[in-house]
């Protein structure tokens, strides 16, 4: 019979399709574990409405789980997902891989005010820019660090 | 009417919003103005997509016909489309889009705020999630805005021209019909009727800013929400709805 704790390290191997260095663990989109005699139920949560990635993570949890115990994938949207619940761990590899982490003040800057600062991943200055609020995912900000000049991606901030 | 019916109506009408202003985005696809925006327009369109996804699973299970939500987005006729006019509003310019973007943004922001008190979990929770998104949708449309109006003399020309067209399909924002009255009695739905002040109010402010002008006595359009629509919504559709008409049941 497999526990929870069992499951929970087994997910750990599955990462986010667009950002391989997380682990779905990581990134906060794993909700619950649940097991019940011979049957275990995977609870995740998108990270954006419209997150391309979902159906992929959902068939591979499935892929990785079924051979030992029978598994099944249900998606939730509430409560919705927030950036605070991304590891440490996983701001840190997100960091090493040149991505800035998401600073844990969302973007207040609704008007006039200033974006938030965010530390270069490369050279950690907090000499940087932002270039647009959309990045490559809908996860990401785009910046530009001004010390460096290193372009990067910023895992925005959402709450 | 019954309260079922209303409330499937009311979730259908806010998915064919996010649906088809969606789609008019995606068509920037490859033709932004810089790349950035490229991209940032397409992230919109990606997110609207992403809301009417789940907005269409709650309406096909409160409906509870096993339909699929490929039929509500793709098999549906022209009539039978409830989306404000002002979503299916062509691009024309970057700064008409932007527009266009601005007053749909700061309405469904509200109607987002007070969806997440909705008697009905599930749309709280679609509620609560899409905010998220579409607080940053408002962020990146009211900066535009701002920028291009207190741009040069040819982005004001431009985006007053766009606010001028535009303000005649503001009004249907806050339409309320039977469906309305019905979810808004029960606390499914929102009385939109509460937020037209503040609506107003954000509206003016930005574009004050901008040095632009509300457009004074302008005749309003409304027809949306009973299935009358502007003549391009028919082009729109043909192109949206071509590979489920050319190839049933087709999947990606
Ligand atoms: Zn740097």
């Amino acid at each position: 019979m497999v526990t929870e704790k069992y499951i929970w390290e087994q997910l750990e191997q599955i990462s986010d399709p667009e950002i391989p260095v997380l682990s779905i663990v990581d990134l906060g989109i794993v909700r619950i574990v649940s097991i019940s005699d011979d049957s275990c139920i995977v609870t995740i949560t998108p990270t954006y409405s419209g997150c391309p990635a979902m159906n992929v993570i959902q068939e591979d949890i499935i892929k990785l789980l079924s051979p030992t115990v029978n598994t099944k994938v249900e998606m939730t949207l509430s409560p919705a997902w927030t950036t605070d619940w991304m590891s440490e761990n996983g701001r840190n590899k997100l960091r090493e891989y040149g991505i800035a982490p998401p600073e844990h003040e969302v973007d207040k800057s609704v008007l006039f005010a200033k974006p938030t600062v965010v530390p270069c991943p490369k050279c950690k200055s907090s000499h940087t820019k932002m270039i647009s609020q959309f990045g490559s995912t809908a996860c990401k900000a785009h910046y530009q660090c001004l010390e460096c000049l290193e372009p990067f991606d910023y895992f925005k901030c959402l709450k | 009417m019954t309260t079922q019916e209303a409330f499937y109506s009311y979730i259908v009408r806010l998915g064919d919003d996010s649906l088809i202003l969606g789609q008019r985005l995606s068509e920037w696809c490859g033709h932004g103005p810089v790349l950035e925006e490229d991209i940032a327009l397409t992230n919109i369109a990606l997110d609207l997509i992403g809301q009417t996804n789940n907005l269409y699973e709650l309406a096909v299970s409160i409906e509870n016909k096993g339909k699929n939500i490929d039929q509500l987005a793709f098999l549906r006729l022209e009539k039978e489309y409830e989306n404000l006019l002002l979503v299916e509003q062509l691009n024309v310019d970057f700064g008409y889009t932007i527009v266009r973007q601005f007053f749909f943004d700061v309405y469904r922001k509200l109607v987002f705020e007070a969806l997440c008190n909705s008697s009905d979990e599930r749309l709280a929770g679609i509620a609560e999630k899409s905010l998220k998104e579409t607080k940053y949708h408002l962020k990146h449309s009211s900066e535009w805005v701002i920028r291009l109006g207190d741009g040069t003399e040819e982005s004001h020309r431009r985006v007053q021209e766009a606010v001028n067209t535009l303000w005649k399909f503001t009004d249907e924002l806050f339409f309320q019909d039977e469906v309305d009255q019905n979810v808004i009695e029960l606390g499914l739905g929102v009385d939109n009727s509460n937020f037209k002040v503040t609506w107003d109010s954000h509206v003016e402010h930005v574009l004050t800013e901008a040095t632009l002008t509300i457009p004074s006595n302008s005749w309003q359009h409304a027809g949306g929400r009973k299935g009358i629509h502007t003549e391009h919504f028919g082009y729109l559709l043909s192109e949206m709805q071509y590979m489920q008409r050319a190839y049933p049941n087709m999947e990606w």
